[in-house]
């Protein structure tokens, strides 16, 4: 069988043994073998097994850059819906402005679109997000675009090759969040294009040479229109 | 509670201030429909009906039973709608509120009033047994404009219905007494903009809604205005036609779909 | 109550099966669009659908645990996928196997992952013919896996039981209904280790033995149904 794509795992799949590789994210162990516990791809080097998964929530990691939306102003906090399984804490300590007691609304309301970052996970799973740090603000205009986490280094491209190309034929702005979020700005033209690369590399992101084959349309495309 | 981006709203009212909608259709346009009637064994009559991605199963059963005392020769309907938690992120167990009410309340009018059905045709001993015929709507994947999808689904289950004599020892199962259907079509406001056939993303930012329902003639059935915005008298006008047009089109689809 | 219902005809069953035969089952992976995992599974005339939502916060309050996630299973029949319709909302029986179904996927789910959270599984059973139980924990298990959910095994389950006197493999609606027993039983395929087990009806300690060995080859069989699914779904196919 020609080597077309990458392996897919499924939970319960026999992967290894301790007595050779370590153990990686995404397996568990039993009587000293490795197992799957995820519907995912293989990733596997001399040392490591890993299984990175296809599909699921956003696994909230620090530092990480997200885009959120308010899900509530509290008193001196926002609620912040990050695709993740819990909501995440805005504390007004972390904005960049002056928010007195109770006037969290003048700022940030439900529904409004934030470029944030994890600030901490702690061991119950509470999260807590930043707009304390260059790049970090309230999102005006634009579209926010939906994928699975687990597509967004595909999406990025290895050095953020495939998002430079994105970025270089669309002329847009983009922001990719690891949350499985994308926001792009510009024509409507360019967004759509976005939407359709993004769309098609969800698709294949298994196969090899990806990111020729989307250079390839991109280029294609953008003599089309000229 | 899903909660939507703000800017979600902007973006789709600048593109429908340019004439577009977010997944290129056109403001008097649907979605792709299918029309599965006969899918459920255990039903008298059944349809699956989806609008894009919209979803909704219509099961039909029948049972024999007191007529009201004051219709003592007429059938008995009655239609109930279920949002169950498989469907969306937002529907909570539970027994049904507002929105499945109204939802199985504008789909039994739109079949009542029109009177499709000819209930005077299933009595079986006047004031003693009548049919009575239970629709249950069960919405699976909700991706907007529910009333649309619920409204055919349950016409296409009971244009395919067999009432089930045979198993009352009555006779032969027959084909429920039927006339031709009224086709709702639903449509929303925005910012002034009127799109029909909303997509989810539409149905959160809406401030009116209008369901019209049209016969093959093209004469009005039924009406039903939600939601807390106004129409102005043109744009109502104007999704009364588009509702003539497009409701032709679903009826001949419905009308192929069942084998007419 | 006894009728003198035969079920058997010259060896075979009133469908035509051998005793140890399955009725027929087809999968369909990831079937809904809102749902974070979903999956369509056909098993002779039932017709389940199943949807997985989360992991999410738990809601109310109370019901979190802040160790682990907890799992809702929410077994429903559709109040036309029955001969005598049935009314909308749960009743007694529904509550029972949601119980018995959340118990059984909570084994093998790694809840630690996801303190605080729920796991709600929707199960409906949208057309009804004996075993619905066990194709909804079937069907359960690829929308669990289709939507992320982390788990030690994929779990499976199938129902043997007696009629006629003679064990068999998975009951159809006659059989259900004027049959001598009913065994249905789910497994942890890797290993081998029961998830849930019910049993009404008569059976010897012999007949029992010879029924959960059949009820489990008989999952065995399933497992491999519910992984080609998931596999065709996700796996691309080679050479383009």
């Amino acid at each position: 069988m020609t080597k077309e794509s990458r392996e897919i795992v499924i939970p319960s799949q026999l992967l290894g043994e301790e007595k050779n590789k370590k153990a990686g994210k995404g397996t568990y162990v039993e009587n000293g073998k490795i197992y799957s516990e995820l519907l995912g791809v293989l990733n596997e080097n001399n040392r490591y097994i890993n299984v990175v998964p296809i599909k699921g929530k956003y696994d909230p990691a620090e530092n990480d850059f997200v885009i959120g939306i308010v899900i509530e102003a509290m008193s001196s906090s926002w609620l912040v819906d990050i695709n993740a399984a819990y909501p995440a804490l805005l504390h007004v300590k972390e904005v960049p402005w002056d928010v007195d007691f109770n006037e969290t609304d003048k700022y940030l309301n439900k529904g409004d679109a934030v470029m944030a970052k994890i600030l901490e996970v702690d061991q119950e799973k509470k999260l807590q997000v930043t707009l304390k740090d260059r790049n970090l603000y309230k999102i005006k205009g634009g579209k926010i675009i939906d994928v699975q986490p687990s597509k967004v280094p595909r999406i990025i491209g290895k050095k953020g090759s495939m998002i430079k190309l994105l970025k270089k034929y669309t002329k847009c702005r983009v922001f990719v969040g690891q949350n499985g979020r994308i926001w792009v700005d510009g024509t409507n033209e360019g967004i759509k294009k976005i939407e359709e690369t993004v769309d098609l590399i969800e698709q294949e992101a298994l196969s090899f040479g990806l990111t020729n084959k989307i250079e390839n349309m991109l280029k294609k495309d953008a003599k089309d229109v000229h | 509670m899903t909660v939507t981006a703000a800017i979600k709203k902007d973006f789709i009212v600048n593109l429908a201030k340019k004439g577009k909608r977010a997944d290129n259709r056109e403001f008097n346009q649907f979605r792709d429909i299918k029309i599965e009637p006969g899918i459920i064994s255990k039903a008298e009559g059944s349809a699956r009906v989806k609008i894009g991605n919209t979803q909704v199963i219509a099961g039909i059963k029948m049972d024999m039973g007191e007529p009201y005392p004051d219709s003592p020769d007429s059938g008995v309907m009655t239609t109930a709608a279920e949002l169950i938690p498989l469907a969306s992120p937002d529907f909570e167990a539970g027994p049904p509120r507002e929105d499945a009410i109204e939802l199985a309340r504008v789909v039994d009018r739109g079949i009542r009033e029109s009177k499709i059905i000819d209930v005077e045709k299933l009595c079986i001993e006047e004031g003693e047994k009548v049919w009575i015929i239970f629709i249950d709507l069960h919405i699976l994947d909700y991706d907007g404009n529910l009333f649309d999808a619920a409204s055919l689904a349950a016409l296409a289950a009971l244009m395919t219905a067999k009432i089930p004599n045979e198993r009352f020892e009555l006779g032969e199962d027959k084909p429920l007494p039927l006339s031709e259907p009224p086709i709702s079509c639903t449509s929303v406001k925005f910012d002034n903009i009127v799109v029909m056939d909303p997509s989810l993303d539409e149905e959160e930012i809406a401030e009116a809604r209008l369901t019209v329902s049209t016969d093959e003639k093209g004469d009005i059935r039924a009406m039903q205005k939600g939601l807390n915005g106004s129409f102005t008298v043109d744009e109502i006008k104007k999704v009364i036609n588009d509702s003539i047009d497009n409701g032709k089109k679903i009826r001949q689809q419905l009308y192929k779909s069942v084998g007419k | 109550m006894k009728s003198d219902m035969k079920l058997f005809e010259n060896g075979k069953r009133l469908d035509g099966r051998k005793p140890d035969d399955l009725r027929d089952i087809k999968i369909e992976v990831g079937v809904l669009h809102r749902a974070e995992g979903s999956c369509y599974l056909e098993w002779g005339g039932n017709k389940i659908l199943v949807a997985v939502y989360g992991p999410r916060e738990a809601i109310p309050r109370h019901t979190q645990n802040p160790l682990k996630a907890i799992v809702n299973a929410r077994y429903n029949m559709a109040a036309f996928s029955v001969d005598d319709r049935k009314r909308p909302g749960p009743d007694r029986r529904s509550r029972e196997i949601s119980k018995v179904t959340s118990e059984a996927l909570e084994k093998v789910i790694l809840l630690e992952k996801y303190p605080r959270a729920s796991i709600d599984v929707n199960i409906e059973v949208l057309d009804a013919e004996a075993g619905t139980r066990c194709a909804g924990i079937t069907a359960a298990a690829v929308a669990l896996v289709d939507a992320g959910i982390p788990m030690k095994d994929i779990p499976v389950a199938c129902a043997a039981g007696k009629i006629d006197g003679k064990v068999v493999l998975d009951l159809g609606k006659e059989e259900d209904n004027y049959g001598d027993a009913d065994l249905p039983i789910a497994i942890s395929p890797r290993t081998g280790e029961i998830l849930l087990l019910q049993m009404d009806g008569h059976l010897t300690l012999k007949e029992f033995d010879e029924a959960l060995n059949l009820a489990i080859k008989g999952c065995h069989k399933i497992s491999e149904i519910q992984k080609k699914a998931i596999r065709e779904k996700y796996q691309p196919k080679g050479g383009k």
